[in-house]
Protein backbone atom coordinates (compact mmCIF):
# COMPACT_ATOMS: atom_id res chain seq x y z
CA UNK A 1 0.00 0.00 0.00
CA UNK A 2 1.06 3.52 -0.66
CA UNK A 3 0.55 6.36 1.79
CA UNK A 4 -1.53 9.41 0.93
CA UNK A 5 1.60 11.50 1.08
CA UNK A 6 3.20 9.27 -1.57
CA UNK A 7 0.11 9.55 -3.78
CA UNK A 8 0.09 13.35 -3.58
CA UNK A 9 3.78 13.66 -4.36
CA UNK A 10 3.51 11.06 -7.13
CA UNK A 11 0.66 12.86 -8.88
CA UNK A 12 2.34 16.26 -8.58
CA UNK A 13 5.59 15.00 -10.08
CA UNK A 14 3.77 13.14 -12.84
CA UNK A 15 1.67 16.12 -13.86
CA UNK A 16 4.57 18.58 -13.70
CA UNK A 17 6.72 16.29 -15.86
CA UNK A 18 3.91 15.82 -18.38
CA UNK A 19 3.28 19.56 -18.52
CA UNK A 20 6.98 20.30 -18.96
CA UNK A 21 7.33 17.83 -21.85
CA UNK A 22 4.27 19.24 -23.59
CA UNK A 23 5.44 22.82 -23.13
CA UNK A 24 8.83 22.06 -24.62
CA UNK A 25 7.22 20.22 -27.52
CA UNK A 26 4.70 23.00 -28.17
CA UNK A 27 7.25 25.81 -28.01
CA UNK A 28 9.87 23.89 -29.95
CA UNK A 29 7.55 22.83 -32.75
CA UNK A 30 5.64 26.12 -33.00
CA UNK A 31 7.82 27.76 -35.70
CA UNK A 32 7.50 24.67 -37.92
CA UNK A 33 3.75 24.50 -37.37
CA UNK A 34 3.30 28.21 -38.13
CA UNK A 35 5.32 27.81 -41.28
CA UNK A 36 3.10 24.90 -42.34
CA UNK A 37 0.00 27.00 -41.78
CA UNK A 38 1.39 29.88 -43.85
CA UNK A 39 2.44 27.54 -46.64
CA UNK A 40 -0.96 25.90 -46.61
CA UNK A 41 -2.67 29.29 -46.92
CA UNK A 42 -0.46 30.12 -49.90
CA UNK A 43 -1.23 26.77 -51.50
CA UNK A 44 -4.94 27.34 -51.08
CA UNK A 45 -4.73 30.79 -52.64
CA UNK A 46 -2.72 29.38 -55.53
CA UNK A 47 -5.17 26.54 -55.94
CA UNK A 48 -8.07 28.99 -56.29
CA UNK A 49 -6.44 30.53 -59.37
CA UNK A 50 -5.65 27.09 -60.75
CA UNK A 51 -1.95 26.88 -59.98
CA UNK A 52 -0.85 23.65 -58.38
CA UNK A 53 2.00 23.89 -55.91
CA UNK A 54 3.89 21.69 -53.50
CA UNK A 55 4.84 22.57 -49.96
CA UNK A 56 8.35 23.32 -51.26
CA UNK A 57 7.63 25.75 -54.07
CA UNK A 58 4.50 27.38 -52.59
CA UNK A 59 6.35 30.45 -51.25
CA UNK A 60 8.17 31.00 -54.52
CA UNK A 61 5.06 30.64 -56.67
CA UNK A 62 3.04 32.78 -54.31
CA UNK A 63 5.56 35.63 -54.59
CA UNK A 64 5.62 35.23 -58.35
CA UNK A 65 1.86 35.34 -58.97
CA UNK A 66 0.37 37.23 -56.06
CA UNK A 67 2.18 40.49 -56.67
CA UNK A 68 -0.41 42.68 -54.96
CA UNK A 69 -2.15 42.21 -51.64
CA UNK A 70 -4.70 44.68 -50.30
CA UNK A 71 -6.54 45.17 -47.07
CA UNK A 72 -9.88 46.92 -47.56
CA UNK A 73 -12.40 48.21 -45.05
CA UNK A 74 -16.17 47.86 -45.17
CA UNK A 75 -16.53 51.14 -47.06
CA UNK A 76 -14.47 49.69 -49.85
CA UNK A 77 -11.41 51.85 -49.22
CA UNK A 78 -7.99 50.28 -49.56
CA UNK A 79 -6.16 50.85 -46.27
CA UNK A 80 -3.20 48.52 -46.66
CA UNK A 81 -1.33 47.67 -49.80
CA UNK A 82 1.63 45.43 -50.46
CA UNK A 83 3.07 45.38 -53.95
CA UNK A 84 5.91 43.05 -54.83
CA UNK A 85 6.61 42.42 -51.18
CA UNK A 86 6.82 46.11 -50.27
CA UNK A 87 4.33 47.90 -48.06
CA UNK A 88 3.32 50.96 -50.08
CA UNK A 89 0.18 52.01 -48.21
CA UNK A 90 -0.80 51.78 -44.56
CA UNK A 91 0.72 49.39 -42.08
CA UNK A 92 -1.53 46.36 -42.38
CA UNK A 93 -0.13 43.19 -43.86
CA UNK A 94 -3.15 41.59 -45.56
CA UNK A 95 -1.65 38.10 -45.48
CA UNK A 96 -1.27 38.03 -41.70
CA UNK A 97 -4.77 39.35 -40.94
CA UNK A 98 -6.75 36.95 -38.80
CA UNK A 99 -9.62 36.22 -41.18
CA UNK A 100 -11.79 34.60 -38.55
CA UNK A 101 -11.62 37.71 -36.36
CA UNK A 102 -11.99 40.19 -39.22
CA UNK A 103 -15.03 38.46 -40.68
CA UNK A 104 -16.77 38.37 -37.33
CA UNK A 105 -16.07 42.13 -36.99
CA UNK A 106 -17.46 42.62 -40.48
CA UNK A 107 -20.54 40.61 -39.59
CA UNK A 108 -21.25 43.05 -36.74
CA UNK A 109 -20.65 45.94 -39.15
CA UNK A 110 -17.68 47.06 -37.07
CA UNK A 111 -15.79 49.84 -38.85
CA UNK A 112 -12.45 48.40 -37.80
CA UNK A 113 -12.89 45.27 -39.89
CA UNK A 114 -10.12 44.82 -42.42
CA UNK A 115 -10.65 42.39 -45.25
CA UNK A 116 -7.79 40.87 -47.20
CA UNK A 117 -7.85 40.63 -50.96
CA UNK A 118 -5.15 39.04 -53.08
CA UNK A 119 -4.47 40.04 -56.64
CA UNK A 120 -2.90 37.51 -58.90
CA UNK A 121 -1.33 38.49 -62.18
CA UNK A 122 -1.41 35.55 -64.54
CA UNK A 123 -0.48 35.89 -68.20
CA UNK A 124 -0.92 39.64 -67.99
CA UNK A 125 -4.42 39.32 -66.58
CA UNK A 126 -5.55 40.28 -63.13
CA UNK A 127 -7.55 37.92 -60.95
CA UNK A 128 -8.97 38.88 -57.57
CA UNK A 129 -8.89 36.24 -54.88
CA UNK A 130 -11.32 36.73 -52.01
CA UNK A 131 -11.05 34.62 -48.87
CA UNK A 132 -14.33 33.33 -47.45
CA UNK A 133 -15.12 31.72 -44.13
CA UNK A 134 -18.22 30.13 -42.62
CA UNK A 135 -19.66 27.16 -40.82
CA UNK A 136 -20.43 23.70 -42.10
CA UNK A 137 -22.20 20.96 -40.19
CA UNK A 138 -19.51 20.09 -37.64
CA UNK A 139 -17.19 23.06 -37.68
CA UNK A 140 -15.60 25.83 -39.66
CA UNK A 141 -15.33 25.76 -43.43
CA UNK A 142 -13.27 28.25 -45.39
CA UNK A 143 -11.94 28.85 -48.83
CA UNK A 144 -10.93 31.28 -51.51
CA UNK A 145 -12.84 32.41 -54.53
CA UNK A 146 -11.02 33.80 -57.54
CA UNK A 147 -12.81 36.38 -59.69
CA UNK A 148 -11.93 37.54 -63.16
CA UNK A 149 -10.95 41.12 -63.98
CA UNK A 150 -14.64 42.03 -64.33
CA UNK A 151 -15.09 41.16 -60.61
CA UNK A 152 -18.10 39.06 -61.56
CA UNK A 153 -17.07 35.83 -63.16
CA UNK A 154 -15.63 33.06 -61.02
CA UNK A 155 -12.44 31.55 -62.40
CA UNK A 156 -11.83 29.10 -59.59
CA UNK A 157 -12.55 28.22 -56.00
CA UNK A 158 -10.93 26.32 -53.22
CA UNK A 159 -12.58 24.98 -50.08
CA UNK A 160 -11.28 23.47 -46.87
CA UNK A 161 -13.03 22.27 -43.76
CA UNK A 162 -12.24 21.44 -40.20
CA UNK A 163 -14.15 18.21 -39.77
CA UNK A 164 -16.98 17.64 -42.21
CA UNK A 165 -18.11 14.04 -42.71
CA UNK A 166 -15.78 12.14 -45.06
CA UNK A 167 -17.62 11.05 -48.19
CA UNK A 168 -20.46 13.51 -47.54
CA UNK A 169 -19.85 17.13 -46.49
CA UNK A 170 -16.11 16.73 -46.97
CA UNK A 171 -16.73 16.34 -50.70
CA UNK A 172 -16.72 20.15 -51.00
CA UNK A 173 -12.94 19.89 -51.38
CA UNK A 174 -13.16 17.66 -54.46
CA UNK A 175 -12.61 18.88 -57.99
CA UNK A 176 -16.05 17.65 -59.05
CA UNK A 177 -17.66 20.09 -56.67
CA UNK A 178 -15.21 22.95 -57.19
CA UNK A 179 -15.25 22.83 -60.99
CA UNK A 180 -18.96 23.59 -61.00
CA UNK A 181 -18.17 27.14 -59.89
CA UNK A 182 -16.03 28.01 -62.91
CA UNK A 183 -17.78 30.45 -65.20
CA UNK A 184 -20.57 31.24 -62.74
CA UNK A 185 -21.13 34.88 -61.83
CA UNK A 186 -21.83 36.56 -58.52
CA UNK A 187 -23.60 39.59 -60.01
CA UNK A 188 -26.68 39.76 -62.19
CA UNK A 189 -26.18 43.09 -63.91
CA UNK A 190 -25.45 45.30 -60.93
CA UNK A 191 -27.36 43.20 -58.45
CA UNK A 192 -25.34 40.97 -56.10
CA UNK A 193 -26.67 37.42 -56.33
CA UNK A 194 -23.82 35.34 -54.94
CA UNK A 195 -23.85 31.67 -55.90
CA UNK A 196 -26.29 29.29 -54.26
CA UNK A 197 -25.48 25.67 -53.61
CA UNK A 198 -28.82 23.91 -54.01
CA UNK A 199 -30.30 20.55 -54.86
CA UNK A 200 -31.01 19.87 -58.53
CA UNK A 201 -29.42 23.13 -59.61
CA UNK A 202 -30.12 24.32 -63.13
CA UNK A 203 -26.81 23.95 -64.99
CA UNK A 204 -27.66 26.89 -67.25
CA UNK A 205 -28.29 29.20 -64.30
CA UNK A 206 -25.19 31.28 -63.70
CA UNK A 207 -25.86 31.70 -59.98
CA UNK A 208 -26.42 28.09 -58.95
CA UNK A 209 -24.35 24.98 -58.42
CA UNK A 210 -25.40 21.47 -57.44
CA UNK A 211 -25.30 20.58 -53.73
CA UNK A 212 -23.75 17.40 -52.39
CA UNK A 213 -26.21 14.59 -51.75
CA UNK A 214 -26.01 13.65 -48.09
CA UNK A 215 -24.14 16.86 -47.39
CA UNK A 216 -27.02 19.31 -47.27
CA UNK A 217 -25.92 21.14 -44.14
CA UNK A 218 -22.41 21.60 -45.48
CA UNK A 219 -23.75 22.72 -48.85
CA UNK A 220 -25.97 25.28 -47.15
CA UNK A 221 -22.92 26.39 -45.19
CA UNK A 222 -21.04 27.02 -48.43
CA UNK A 223 -23.98 29.02 -49.79
CA UNK A 224 -24.19 31.21 -46.69
CA UNK A 225 -20.43 31.63 -46.51
CA UNK A 226 -20.24 32.92 -50.09
CA UNK A 227 -23.21 35.21 -49.64
CA UNK A 228 -21.97 36.73 -46.37
CA UNK A 229 -18.28 37.06 -47.12
CA UNK A 230 -18.54 38.25 -50.72
CA UNK A 231 -21.18 40.68 -49.47
CA UNK A 232 -18.60 42.47 -47.29
CA UNK A 233 -16.56 43.22 -50.41
CA UNK A 234 -19.35 44.77 -52.49
CA UNK A 235 -18.36 48.39 -51.67
CA UNK A 236 -14.84 47.58 -52.81
CA UNK A 237 -16.06 45.92 -56.02
CA UNK A 238 -18.16 48.98 -56.75
CA UNK A 239 -15.24 51.35 -56.15
CA UNK A 240 -13.04 49.38 -58.55
CA UNK A 241 -15.73 49.23 -61.22
CA UNK A 242 -16.18 53.02 -61.21
CA UNK B 1 17.19 -9.93 -23.43
CA UNK B 2 13.71 -11.27 -23.36
CA UNK B 3 12.71 -13.65 -26.11
CA UNK B 4 10.02 -12.41 -28.39
CA UNK B 5 6.74 -13.88 -27.34
CA UNK B 6 5.02 -14.22 -30.70
CA UNK B 7 1.70 -15.08 -29.13
CA UNK B 8 1.45 -11.49 -27.94
CA UNK B 9 1.49 -10.31 -31.52
CA UNK B 10 -0.51 -13.14 -33.08
CA UNK B 11 -3.41 -13.47 -30.67
CA UNK B 12 -4.84 -9.98 -31.12
CA UNK B 13 -5.26 -10.86 -34.78
CA UNK B 14 -7.57 -13.77 -34.14
CA UNK B 15 -9.00 -14.91 -30.86
CA UNK B 16 -8.16 -11.77 -28.88
CA UNK B 17 -8.91 -9.19 -31.53
CA UNK B 18 -9.57 -5.87 -29.82
CA UNK B 19 -12.52 -4.99 -32.02
CA UNK B 20 -14.27 -8.23 -32.91
CA UNK B 21 -13.66 -10.18 -29.70
CA UNK B 22 -12.97 -7.66 -26.95
CA UNK B 23 -15.35 -5.20 -28.64
CA UNK B 24 -13.17 -2.18 -27.80
CA UNK B 25 -12.55 0.83 -30.00
CA UNK B 26 -15.79 0.33 -31.93
CA UNK B 27 -16.48 4.06 -31.95
CA UNK B 28 -13.44 4.99 -34.00
CA UNK B 29 -13.82 1.89 -36.17
CA UNK B 30 -17.17 3.26 -37.29
CA UNK B 31 -16.13 6.89 -37.55
CA UNK B 32 -12.90 6.86 -39.54
CA UNK B 33 -13.41 4.02 -42.00
CA UNK B 34 -15.48 5.71 -44.72
CA UNK B 35 -12.22 6.08 -46.64
CA UNK B 36 -9.14 3.88 -46.64
CA UNK B 37 -6.47 6.52 -46.05
CA UNK B 38 -7.71 7.96 -42.74
CA UNK B 39 -8.33 4.39 -41.56
CA UNK B 40 -4.69 3.47 -42.19
CA UNK B 41 -3.28 6.62 -40.57
CA UNK B 42 -5.58 6.21 -37.59
CA UNK B 43 -4.49 2.59 -37.20
CA UNK B 44 -0.83 3.62 -37.26
CA UNK B 45 -1.36 6.39 -34.71
CA UNK B 46 -3.21 4.08 -32.36
CA UNK B 47 -0.45 1.51 -32.73
CA UNK B 48 2.20 4.08 -31.79
CA UNK B 49 0.23 5.41 -28.83
CA UNK B 50 -0.81 2.04 -27.43
CA UNK B 51 2.67 0.50 -27.65
CA UNK B 52 4.46 3.53 -26.16
CA UNK B 53 1.85 3.95 -23.43
CA UNK B 54 2.19 0.24 -22.66
CA UNK B 55 5.97 0.59 -22.28
CA UNK B 56 5.77 3.68 -20.07
CA UNK B 57 3.06 2.28 -17.83
CA UNK B 58 4.89 -1.02 -17.61
CA UNK B 59 8.08 0.76 -16.53
CA UNK B 60 6.18 2.69 -13.89
CA UNK B 61 3.88 -0.17 -12.88
CA UNK B 62 5.50 -0.87 -9.51
CA UNK B 63 5.46 2.78 -8.50
CA UNK B 64 1.87 3.57 -9.47
CA UNK B 65 -0.47 3.71 -6.46
CA UNK B 66 -3.42 1.52 -7.40
CA UNK B 67 -5.92 4.07 -6.10
CA UNK B 68 -4.99 6.60 -8.76
CA UNK B 69 -3.85 4.24 -11.50
CA UNK B 70 -6.57 5.18 -13.99
CA UNK B 71 -5.68 8.86 -13.65
CA UNK B 72 -1.99 8.08 -14.13
CA UNK B 73 -2.85 6.06 -17.25
CA UNK B 74 -4.96 8.90 -18.58
CA UNK B 75 -2.18 11.44 -18.04
CA UNK B 76 0.32 9.24 -19.89
CA UNK B 77 -2.09 8.53 -22.75
CA UNK B 78 -3.10 12.14 -23.23
CA UNK B 79 0.55 13.21 -23.03
CA UNK B 80 1.41 10.81 -25.85
CA UNK B 81 -1.60 11.72 -27.94
CA UNK B 82 -0.93 15.45 -27.74
CA UNK B 83 2.73 14.82 -28.50
CA UNK B 84 1.84 12.73 -31.56
CA UNK B 85 -0.58 15.43 -32.66
CA UNK B 86 2.02 18.20 -32.30
CA UNK B 87 4.71 16.22 -34.11
CA UNK B 88 2.33 15.35 -36.96
CA UNK B 89 1.37 19.02 -37.26
CA UNK B 90 5.00 20.08 -37.47
CA UNK B 91 6.39 17.36 -39.71
CA UNK B 92 3.58 15.89 -41.81
CA UNK B 93 0.98 18.62 -41.91
CA UNK B 94 -1.12 16.97 -44.63
CA UNK B 95 -1.57 13.78 -42.67
CA UNK B 96 -2.40 15.67 -39.52
CA UNK B 97 -5.13 17.52 -41.39
CA UNK B 98 -6.54 14.20 -42.58
CA UNK B 99 -6.81 13.01 -39.02
CA UNK B 100 -7.92 16.29 -37.45
CA UNK B 101 -10.38 15.26 -34.76
CA UNK B 102 -9.48 11.59 -34.77
CA UNK B 103 -6.07 12.05 -33.15
CA UNK B 104 -7.72 13.56 -30.09
CA UNK B 105 -10.15 10.65 -30.08
CA UNK B 106 -7.31 8.21 -29.47
CA UNK B 107 -7.39 9.36 -25.84
CA UNK B 108 -10.89 7.98 -25.51
CA UNK B 109 -10.11 4.83 -27.48
CA UNK B 110 -10.92 2.01 -25.09
CA UNK B 111 -8.20 -0.20 -26.55
CA UNK B 112 -5.46 2.00 -25.12
CA UNK B 113 -6.90 2.13 -21.61
CA UNK B 114 -7.97 -1.50 -21.87
CA UNK B 115 -4.47 -2.74 -22.67
CA UNK B 116 -2.84 -0.56 -20.02
CA UNK B 117 -5.18 -1.86 -17.36
CA UNK B 118 -5.29 -5.48 -18.48
CA UNK B 119 -1.71 -6.01 -19.58
CA UNK B 120 0.88 -3.29 -18.99
CA UNK B 121 0.07 -2.94 -15.28
CA UNK B 122 1.20 -6.52 -14.70
CA UNK B 123 3.80 -7.31 -17.36
CA UNK B 124 7.39 -6.42 -18.26
CA UNK B 125 8.10 -3.49 -20.62
CA UNK B 126 9.20 -5.55 -23.63
CA UNK B 127 6.20 -7.87 -23.47
CA UNK B 128 3.97 -4.84 -23.04
CA UNK B 129 5.51 -3.26 -26.11
CA UNK B 130 4.76 -6.39 -28.15
CA UNK B 131 1.26 -6.49 -26.74
CA UNK B 132 0.77 -2.88 -27.87
CA UNK B 133 2.05 -3.62 -31.35
CA UNK B 134 -0.09 -6.75 -31.55
CA UNK B 135 -3.26 -4.98 -30.51
CA UNK B 136 -2.45 -2.09 -32.81
CA UNK B 137 -2.14 -4.57 -35.67
CA UNK B 138 -5.35 -6.35 -34.73
CA UNK B 139 -7.13 -3.00 -34.68
CA UNK B 140 -5.49 -2.03 -37.97
CA UNK B 141 -6.58 -5.27 -39.66
CA UNK B 142 -10.25 -4.58 -38.94
CA UNK B 143 -10.01 -0.86 -39.74
CA UNK B 144 -8.33 -1.49 -43.07
CA UNK B 145 -10.82 -4.21 -44.02
CA UNK B 146 -13.69 -1.86 -43.23
CA UNK B 147 -12.07 1.10 -44.97
CA UNK B 148 -11.41 -1.03 -48.06
CA UNK B 149 -14.96 -2.35 -48.35
CA UNK B 150 -16.62 0.95 -47.51
CA UNK B 151 -14.55 3.11 -49.85
CA UNK B 152 -14.78 0.60 -52.69
CA UNK B 153 -18.55 0.22 -52.60
CA UNK B 154 -19.40 3.59 -51.14
CA UNK B 155 -17.30 5.86 -53.35
CA UNK B 156 -15.97 3.55 -56.08
CA UNK B 157 -12.43 4.57 -55.15
CA UNK B 158 -9.49 3.20 -53.18
CA UNK B 159 -7.00 5.54 -51.49
CA UNK B 160 -8.73 8.31 -53.44
CA UNK B 161 -8.11 6.70 -56.85
CA UNK B 162 -11.01 5.62 -59.01
CA UNK B 163 -11.06 1.84 -59.33
CA UNK B 164 -14.57 1.09 -60.57
CA UNK B 165 -14.46 1.91 -64.29
CA UNK B 166 -16.78 4.58 -65.67
CA UNK B 167 -18.44 2.04 -67.96
CA UNK B 168 -20.06 0.34 -64.95
CA UNK B 169 -21.72 3.63 -64.06
CA UNK B 170 -22.86 4.05 -67.65
CA UNK B 171 -24.57 0.66 -67.36
CA UNK B 172 -26.46 1.84 -64.32
CA UNK B 173 -24.18 0.85 -61.43
CA UNK B 174 -24.50 3.18 -58.45
CA UNK B 175 -22.34 3.82 -55.43
CA UNK B 176 -23.96 2.57 -52.28
CA UNK B 177 -24.43 5.66 -50.10
CA UNK B 178 -25.31 3.52 -47.09
CA UNK B 179 -21.70 2.26 -47.15
CA UNK B 180 -20.44 5.73 -46.24
CA UNK B 181 -22.75 6.01 -43.26
CA UNK B 182 -21.59 4.75 -39.85
CA UNK B 183 -24.48 2.24 -39.47
CA UNK B 184 -23.12 0.22 -42.37
CA UNK B 185 -19.77 -0.01 -40.61
CA UNK B 186 -21.55 -1.50 -37.60
CA UNK B 187 -23.29 -4.03 -39.84
CA UNK B 188 -19.95 -4.92 -41.44
CA UNK B 189 -18.29 -5.34 -38.04
CA UNK B 190 -21.19 -7.63 -37.11
CA UNK B 191 -20.65 -9.68 -40.24
CA UNK B 192 -16.92 -9.98 -39.51
CA UNK B 193 -17.68 -11.12 -35.95
CA UNK B 194 -20.19 -13.66 -37.30
CA UNK B 195 -17.68 -14.97 -39.81
CA UNK B 196 -14.94 -15.18 -37.22
CA UNK B 197 -17.11 -17.02 -34.68
CA UNK B 198 -18.37 -19.52 -37.20
CA UNK B 199 -14.76 -20.37 -38.04
CA UNK B 200 -13.40 -20.41 -34.50
CA UNK B 201 -15.41 -22.49 -32.06
CA UNK B 202 -13.33 -21.31 -29.07
CA UNK B 203 -15.06 -17.98 -29.27
CA UNK B 204 -18.58 -19.31 -28.91
CA UNK B 205 -20.17 -19.20 -25.49
CA UNK B 206 -21.74 -22.38 -24.20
Amino acid sequence: MFSNRYIYIYSIILVVCAAAILTFAAVGLKPMQDRNVRVEKMQQLLDAVGISSTTKDAQEKFDEYFTEQYAVNLKGEVVGKIVNGKQILGKVNPFSLDEKKQFSLAKNKDENALLPIYICTKQGKKQYVIPVRGNGLWGAIWGNIALDEDLKTVVGVNFSHKGETPGLGAEITTDNFKNQFKGKTIFDGDKFTSISVIKRADKANLHQVDAISGGTMTSNGVSDMLKDCLGYYIPYFNSVKK
Amino acid sequence: MATINLKLIKNPFSKENPITVQVLGICSALAVTAKLQPAVVMALSVMVVVSLANVIISLLRNTIPSRIRIIVQLVIVSLLVILVDQVLKALVYDVSKQLSVFVGLIITNCIVMGRLEAFAMSHKPFDSFLDGIGNGLGYAAILITLGFIRELFGSGTLWGFKVIPQIFYDWGYQNNSLMIMPPMALILVGLIIWFQRSRNKDLCEE
